[in-house]
């Protein structure tokens, strides 16, 4: 009775503390979207006069003054696309994707196989290949790069594609697997149970009940390789010189250096375009994306 | 024997499944780790054999001034840049977390430069924004500042990049935000019935309840920043300057292996990287049983 007296009493202080500081919270409340709001146009401000300044012509990017363009102009957008040494954006594009599509596919299934044994099957040295597997996940690839191009120009594989696409098949990107192994874990074994009462062996069960089932952390894997496969630059910058090999980032870079400082105006063109797909990934799949990054850090 | 057998089966499909990434690991990884610690002791260039050299690229580092730099540059680089990041991403998720509405859509504003940060165009945007006649210089006339080239300024260029590392705080802004939004509100119910004021909850009760996300963010940007090279390679041009002033560590060895194919030299500097961020990280996880506080 004495407790649930004092709790009522402070209870009945609360709400008139609460009453008195109504107003000052709702202006606080204020305070801080404008505060939020401030700082997000500071952040975006460049990426956003990138895009503008895509639209005006050289003379009113430097000299201009208002944010908007004049005159709304695409010929830095027609300009830009016709490339390099008759190659056009097109074919970076086009690479991107290819490399992109191999690299997503790879993942996919060479992670999830990865993955479905360490969480879902019992076997040797699981325990110590686990750990082996995470401390990969640490390890700078600085230290294999050598080798692996050395190895890589022994089998001729320099300027192909094959050096950025095969290792995916590998599951070279532990961090995926992680995130598979997370989410498989949480798979009921009932489930599995029952399967293998209908007489379901484990090559099934992974194809027709866990893979299904992992969708979500699928979808998370293809988004991150995509996002981290088009921004990649090191090892496309490394695997590929010939021209008709570059990819959009390789290909912007080259696209720069060929044009130099004065054409700025369809180097932004150019930028605009090759930021599209990321962009387009993360409206569509934003949710994937934040529980992607989330997955290690608050799980784990 | 059948159990045997059996247990035989069970390892066979177990391994079956991990072929693919134990052929990576082995091929992709190991091997060419344990190669690349040899090529550390030898010189080689790739047209002829390795020659045992001993401890000789490891010794002349010592003596190579542009090494000396690309250490002085990269340091520099990751001490600024990743606290200043974490306490922007830190800051940011604190005001976000007071149950605003329109939550989402603030966190999509400010993780997109984390999704561009990393590109081509968003570095070669950076060489623009803060150039001789760049958007930064056009703002400050406004307020009658004259800006000089900041990129092509051996004193400015790396803090260039530091700010293009900062601006994108956006994903461990995600992460915590995640991290905050489990810390119970009866505990600070509870706090404010006892007296205490918003300092105070934020040291007693937030940065203790999210210490382990403190630590991994930490550690995750920690391993980024030693590792940044885009950046780097775009706003100078490749090369690393002016004066050396934005040589990172990874763009020195990408030099020395695959333009100069010092290949030596440059899998020895692979072998310091890597030793330098597991001493970090081990330092790291070694003082945070101090900071860190695990809920049981």
């Amino acid at each position: 009775m004495e407790t649930s007296k004092a709790v009522i009493q402070t209870n009945n202080i609360d709400i008139v503390k609460t009453e008195v500081k109504k107003s000052k919270v709702k202006l606080s409340i204020i305070l801080t979207h404008i505060i939020i709001i401030a700082v997000g146009i500071i952040m975006l401000y460049p990426l956003l006069w990138m895009v503008s300044s895509s639209f005006k012509d050289n003379l009113d990017i430097f000299k201009g003054t208002s944010f908007f363009p004049k005159e709304i102009i695409f010929d830095n957008y027609i300009k830009g696309w016709n490339g390099i040494s008759g190659y056009t954006f097109a074919t970076f594009f086009k690479n991107s994707l290819f490399i992109c599509t191999m690299a997503i596919i790879g993942n996919v299934i060479s992670c999830s196989m990865a993955a479905y044994a360490f969480s879902r099957l019992d076997f040797a040295f699981k325990k110590v290949l686990f750990a082996i597997m995470l401390i990969t996940l640490m390890l700078p690839f600085h230290v294999t790069v050598i080798p692996q191009y050395i190895m890589f120009n022994k089998l001729e594989w320099i300027n192909t594609f094959l050096p950025l696409t095969l290792p995916k098949f590998l599951a070279t990107e532990g961090f995926f697997i992680f995130l598979m192994v997370q989410f498989m874990r949480t798979i009921p074994l009932e489930l599995e149970e029952a399967a293998k009462m209908d007489g379901c062996g484990p090559i099934r069960i992974y194809w027709k009940l866990i893979l299904p089932l992992s969708l979500p952390a699928l979808i998370t894997t293809m988004i991150f390789t995509f996002i981290w496969t088009w921004n990649d630059f090191f090892s496309q910058l490394l695997y590929l010189s010939d021209i008709k090999l570059h990819t959009v980032a390789v290909g912007l870079r080259m696209f720069v250096d060929s044009m130099g400082e004065s054409s700025w105006g369809s180097l932004f063109a150019m930028s605009t375009v090759s930021l599209i797909p990321l962009f387009a990934v993360f409206i569509f799949f934003q949710k994937y994306l934040i529980e992607g990054i989330t997955a290690g850090g608050v799980k784990g | 024997m059948q159990t045997f057998k059996k247990a035989w089966r069970r390892n066979a499909v177990a391994y079956m499944f991990l072929s693919p990434w134990l052929i990576g690991l082995l091929g992709l990884s190991l091997i060419p780790m344990v190669t690349s610690l040899y090529l550390s002791f030898t010189n080689y260039d790739m047209f002829t054999s390795p020659v045992w050299t001993g401890m000789e690229n490891y010794t002349q580092m010592f003596e190579d001034s542009k090494y000396l730099a690309s250490i002085k540059v990269t340091t520099i680089y990751v001490m600024l840049s990743v606290p200043l990041q974490l306490m922007f991403a830190l800051g940011v998720a604190l005001l976000l977390n007071r149950g605003l509405r329109g939550l989402k859509f603030y966190r999509a504003v400010y993780y997109v430069p984390s999704l561009f940060g990393g590109s081509v165009a968003v570095a070669l945007l950076w060489r623009q924004l803060f150039g001789g006649e760049g958007l930064i210089n056009r703002g400050l006339a406004l307020f009658g500042i004259e800006g000089t080239n900041w990129i092509s300024s051996p004193d400015t260029a790396l803090y260039t990049l530091v700010i293009l590392a900062v601006w994108q705080f956006g994903a461990p802004m995600v992460i915590f935000l995640a991290g905050l939004k489990q810390v119970p509100l009866e505990l600070y119910e509870a706090a404010r019935i006892d007296g205490a004021g918003k300092f105070k909850q934020f040291f007693k009760i937030t940065l203790p309840m999210i210490s382990p996300i403190v630590l991994f963010n930490l550690i995750m940007q920690i391993i980024h920043a030693f590792q940044a090279f885009t950046p780097a390679y775009i706003v100078s041009g490749g090369e690393g300057g002016p004066l050396d002033s934005t040589l990172f560590y990874t763009l020195y060895l990408y030099q020395k292996a695959f333009t100069h194919f010092d290949m030596g030299y440059a899998a020895a500097m692979a072998w310091i990287l890597l030793i330098a961020i597991a001493i970090i990280t081990a330092i790291i996880f070694g003082t945070s049983k101090k900071w860190v506080f695990y809920q049981e």
